[in-house]
């Protein structure tokens, strides 16, 4: 790892003003994909701009119809909120079932959607979901958010304050994971709002999570597993590598999905 | 260099460290705290486990100056030099928990953090998810799962903070 200026700033305005000031500068949350990045040399900042500190980016709250979580706010933290339980399980589930219990303790749901990781789970929920990303600059809708492999809406000097979720009617997420990583090697969150159902894949796409158009549909018209038995998703985008060629992360989308809906009645 | 001040062990520790230096590295070689290990260094193994503030993380994967005021505690927290093991050690090697002992430092620290979160009773499943992020290349992980029951159930009632 290269060494670097580390600075802890104690609120947005000051972590925004390093940002501008050092071109090469980076954010840090739980650094549980950053650090591993630096000691490969893929990324060398001159300046690491720890958000511990920072006020305003922690806790969790049910907002009418919404629950917003802070960018710090970890994924055990999310996994064992009482209002992420109530209001929308299918999340807390998916939040338990990152990584390991030590990766959860420090890896934060803001570092997990400014990374867009092609096999993360949490960009799933946020577009199935419909939710919100905050920055200290502007609210970004999930759909306009994810950009490609690794990529987002995200400017150089944004900063991911909180994201912003409506409650589903019901929802449920499904992960096969890579016995290995535990990453996804297709996971699959659906869900039933109040106006539509929306369904998102994470793990499988060349450019990250993407939706199923052809399932939303058959979902809206009825929501059961066998609504959606017979749509295949084309190989033509999906992953092929060591881990699983295209045609198999095309049939586990479909199962995965039928299990997430089966799961999503289950769970109301 | 930049200055960090925190608690090891419940011993006040102030040194100066880079900004690059690993949490693990400030423990093995500043504090010669060498009980943790670094199997992997890319996040995978759990042999560098350490509690930070009451909860397990990897001590590869977190910088020394992230850990700022903060509480840490090692495999040498656990039991002092010549006193009782702590009941999660002590079931490590009544139930052969252990062959080379590479991997048992962090086993131990994540299976205290599952007591803590999960309590003392816990099922195979339980134990053997929260064992998600450690490897072990000898035991085939039986006699581990089985330790950690076993400590577990010894660790009820004693409410004995790890190195307060
Ligand atoms: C062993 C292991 C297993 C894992 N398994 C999984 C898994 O199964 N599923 C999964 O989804 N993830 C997994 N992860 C990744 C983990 O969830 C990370 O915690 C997460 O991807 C990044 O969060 P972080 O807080 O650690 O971010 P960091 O590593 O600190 O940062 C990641 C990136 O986001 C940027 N960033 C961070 N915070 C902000 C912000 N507020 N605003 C703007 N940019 C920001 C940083 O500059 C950096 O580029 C795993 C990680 C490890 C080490
Ligand atoms: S050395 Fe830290 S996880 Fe392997
Ligand atoms: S006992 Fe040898 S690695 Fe676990």
């Amino acid at each position: 790892m290269y060494n670097f200026n580390y600075h802890r700033p104690k609120d947005l305005a000051a972590a925004a003003a390093l940002l501008q000031a050092n071109e090469n500068a980076k954010l840090m949350a739980g650094g549980q994909t950053l650090i591993p990045t630096l000691k490969q040399r893929l990324a060398s900042p001159s300046d690491l701009i720890d958000l511990s500190d920072v006020d305003g980016l922690s806790g969790i709250e049910r907002k009418g119809k919404h629950v917003q979580i802070g960018a710090m706010v970890t994924h055990a933290e999310v996994a064992a909120s009482a209002v992420v339980r109530r209001a929308i399980p299918s999340l807390a589930e998916l939040a338990e079932g990152i990584g390991d219990p030590a990766v959860r303790h420090r890896g934060t749901i803001g570092g997990s959607v400014a990374n867009n990781d092609p096999a993360a789970d949490y960009p799933a929920a946020v577009l199935a979901l419909g939710a919100s990303i905050f920055t200290n600059k502007r609210e970004i809708s999930a759909d306009d958010f994810f950009k490609g492999l690794f990529e987002t809406a995200l400017e150089p000097d944004e900063i991911v304050t909180s994201v912003c979720f409506p409650v589903p009617v019901k929802a449920a997420y499904m992960k096969f994971p890579n016995p290995a990583s535990r990453y996804a090697l297709a996971g699959v969150f659906v869900a039933k709002r109040a106006k539509d159902v929306r369904v998102a894949v994470t793990g499988a796409g060349e450019s990250g999570v993407f939706r199923v158009p052809a399932m939303e549909r058959a979902l809206d018209k009825k929501f059961a597993a066998k609504s959606i038995e017979s749509i295949k998703v084309g190989e033509e985008g999906l992953v092929s590598d060591l881990h699983a060629q295209a045609d198999y992360r095309a049939h586990l989308i479909g199962v995965m999905a039928r299990r997430a809906v089966e799961a999503a009645l289950k769970a109301t | 260099m930049p200055k960090i001040t925190l608690t090891v062990n419940g011993r006040a520790v102030s040194t100066e460290v880079e900004g690059r230096t690993l949490l693990v590295e400030l423990l093995r070689e500043n504090l010669r705290l060498t009980g943790t290990h670094v199997g992997c260094d890319t996040s995978q193994c759990g042999c560098c486990v350490v509690h930070v503030n009451g909860k397990a993380v990897k001590a590869c994967t977190m910088l020394a100056l992230q850990a700022e005021g903060a509480r840490v505690v090692t495999i040498e927290g656990l039991a002092p030099d010549g006193a009782p093991l702590h009941p999660m050690q002590e079931a490590f090697r009544q139930n052969h928990g252990l062959q080379c002992g590479f991997c048992t430092p962090g086993m131990i620290m994540t299976a205290i953090d599952l007591v803590n979160r999960e309590g003392n009773d816990l099922d195979d499943s339980t134990i053997r998810e929260g064992l998600e992020g450690n490897l072990c290349r000898c035991t085939g992980y039986q006699n581990i799962v089985k330790s950690i029951a076993a400590g577990a159930r010894a660790m009820k009632g004693k409410k004995r903070p790890a190195a307060a």
